[in-house]
């Protein structure tokens, strides 16, 4: 416990609170998220983890219903007093549950983020292109049609396109919101394995409702119900059933509600 | 091998349903298209005849009875291209803004409610504010910016609606998508949404070309002539224009040949018609380069 606090924290999470006009979605969230690890989030439906994703990058600047409350660092930052949106934005990769293919060719949804950031002549994108194709367990399938579709891929390709594209951020945290539902067990497999490599380079931050899945992939992992936090603990621990909440060892065994 | 079950009861009244219903909305539809067709018929069959190159590009004589159209083609042309100039950017402006940007409150609504009702306005009310603003107050006098600018202020309503329905119908997930890659607002609007709403976008063009060349009462109290013999030598000139042109040889003048009046309408429709053509082209050029 001691050797983990002495990490940097990429998150630092107190007392925040989320709401949509009168409906609250998360309250009193405190929780710290340190460099290199994957920390996976659990929780049924409506439990705010997606809402919480979303108060990271700042979506509420986009939606006029949602509020957020209370301190989010992010890089020792308060996310809202950052030098701007996009460049907070820039540092976050975002996968969300559909694989959103950008109506663009697959060349282009991978150069996008690169060309936001700045990168320009062929040669250079062509890299940043190949690279993140190549690291999303990708490239193969698709380097002869970069110039197809991204849309017209199936829909495990798209979500190894997305997850491609998030890369191209070069992004500090990379957020996976139940990336595996329309994806399946073997590209699943595949890009789990992806993300133990990339977890040396960055944080993970793992929404996932493969309870399995956390067990897997997560060091930690943190329960959420109805918009709070039930309990964090380290994955191994309390899939050994060293939980303090009945709650939590209720749902990871699956007999819940 | 393959295993037939009796249809029963059920499936075959369901089958009668559908069928009645599939007939209904056909015949609704045929109800719709029928006129048009016959419309068409008419006009090329009594219009067809006069439609020559020297209809098109010479100058009317003898009281509009004989010679051709050509001042009045041009004028229309002319007053369809100024009011694009301001109708389309401004249009397509205000629908971005109101889809893309506006925040949802009263503002908005009101502002909203205000385009529709504009699209109801009778075009004889803002013919009498075009003569107001722009011949009047702007002195403009009679001509052709005054009159393309009376046709665009009453026509935005087109592009609007159509830009702003069109902007709506893309998915909410492709701005999400974009947004969090640290694209700003109009970075998003610029490679993710304009480009896939472009067909909307050319069918408001449609309806403003359609619009505006079929208008007579706003541009003949603004800038259109009964009669001139001379073009327009700049926007600032009064100019002749096939809707009025067509109004004036159907009742305003005695001894025009039957056919005539057919001719000019068949010329306006031919207009019209072929900005369709165009646009569809262009769209599925727009689909072969595979936007979406
Ligand atoms: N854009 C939004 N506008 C209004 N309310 C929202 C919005 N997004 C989420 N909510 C509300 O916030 C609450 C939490 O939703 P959230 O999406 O964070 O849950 P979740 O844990 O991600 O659920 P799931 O596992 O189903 O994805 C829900 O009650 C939902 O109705
Ligand atoms: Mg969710």
């Amino acid at each position: 416990m001691v050797a983990a606090e002495t990490r940097t924290k990429v998150l630092e999470v107190n007392d925040l609170s989320i709401s949509y006009g009168p409906k609250t979605a998360m309250s009193g969230l405190s929780l710290d998220v340190y460099e290199n690890e994957i920390f996976g989030i659990i929780g049924p439906a409506n439990s705010g983890k997606t809402s919480f994703l979303r108060a990271i990058n700042r979506m509420d600047a986009f939606d006029s219903q949602m509020n957020v409350n209370g301190s989010l660092r992010f890089m020792g930052t308060e996310v809202s007093a950052w030098r701007n949106d996009y460049a907070l934005r820039r540092q976050i990769g975002v996968v969300f549950p559909l694989p959103v293919g950008l109506p663009m060719s697959i060349y282009d949804n991978v150069a996008f983020a690169a060309k936001l950031r700045g990168v320009k002549g062929k040669a250079a994108l062509d890299e940043v292109v190949e690279r993140c194709l190549t690291r999303a367990a990708l490239w193969d399938e698709v380097k002869d049609r970069l110039d197809s579709l991204g849309s017209q891929l199936s829909g495990g390709q798209q979500q190894r396109l997305t997850i491609a594209r998030a890369l191209s951020q070069e992004p500090t945290l990379l957020m996976l919101d139940e990336f595996s539902i329309a994806v399946d067990p073997v590209t699943t497999m595949r890009i789990e394995d992806v993300l133990k490599e990339l977890k040396k380079e960055m944080t993970i931050l793992l929404v996932t409702n493969l309870v399995q899945q956390a067990e897997r992939l997560a060091d930690r992992t943190a329960l959420f119900l109805n918009g709070s936090l039930i309990e964090i603990g380290y994955t191994d621990a309390l899939f050994e059933g060293q939980t303090q909440d009945q709650r939590t060892k209720d749902y990871l065994e699956g007999r819940f509600g | 091998m393959t295993a037939r079950f009796a249809a029963t009861e059920l499936n075959l009244s369901n089958y009668r349903t559908e069928r009645r219903y599939r007939l209904m909305l056909f015949s609704m539809t045929a109800m719709l298209v029928l006129p048009v067709l016959i419309i068409l018929a008419i006009l090329i069959l009594k219009g067809a005849p006069m439609i020559s190159w020297e209809f098109l590009f010479e100058f009317p004589r003898r009281g509009m009875t004989e010679g051709g159209i050509y001042p009045a083609l041009l004028g229309t042309i002319f007053i369809v291209v100024v009011d694009l100039i301001f109708a389309m950017p401004i249009g397509v402006a205000a629908a971005i803004y109101l889809s893309e940007y506006a925040p949802d409150n009263w503002l908005t609504r009101a502002i909203n409610l205000a385009i529709i009702n504009l699209a109801g306005v009778p075009s004889i009310v803002h013919a009498l504010f075009g003569v107001g603003a722009f011949v009047i107050f702007f002195g403009f006098g009679t001509s052709i910016l005054a009159a393309a600018l009376t046709v665009a202020i009453m026509t935005l309503p087109l592009v609007i609606v159509a830009t702003r329905e069109s902007l709506q119908a893309v998915p909410q997930a492709f701005r999400e998508a974009c947004w969090s890659m640290g694209a700003s607002r109009w970075q998003t609007i610029f490679t993710v949404v304009l480009p896939n709403a472009i067909s909307g976008i050319l069918t408001g063009l449609i309806l403003e070309v359609s619009r505006t060349a079929g208008e007579t009462a706003p541009i003949m109290f603004t800038g259109a002539a009964f009669f001139l013999p001379f073009l327009p030598e700049s926007v600032f000139d009064q100019t002749m224009a096939l809707s009025l042109h067509l109004f004036v040889v159907s009742t305003q003048v005695p001894e025009v040949p039957e056919a005539l009046p057919y001719g000019v309408a068949l010329v306006l429709i031919g207009i019209v018609l072929i900005m369709n053509a165009i646009s569809i082209v262009f769209r599925s050029y727009l689909r072969g380069k595979k936007k979406w």
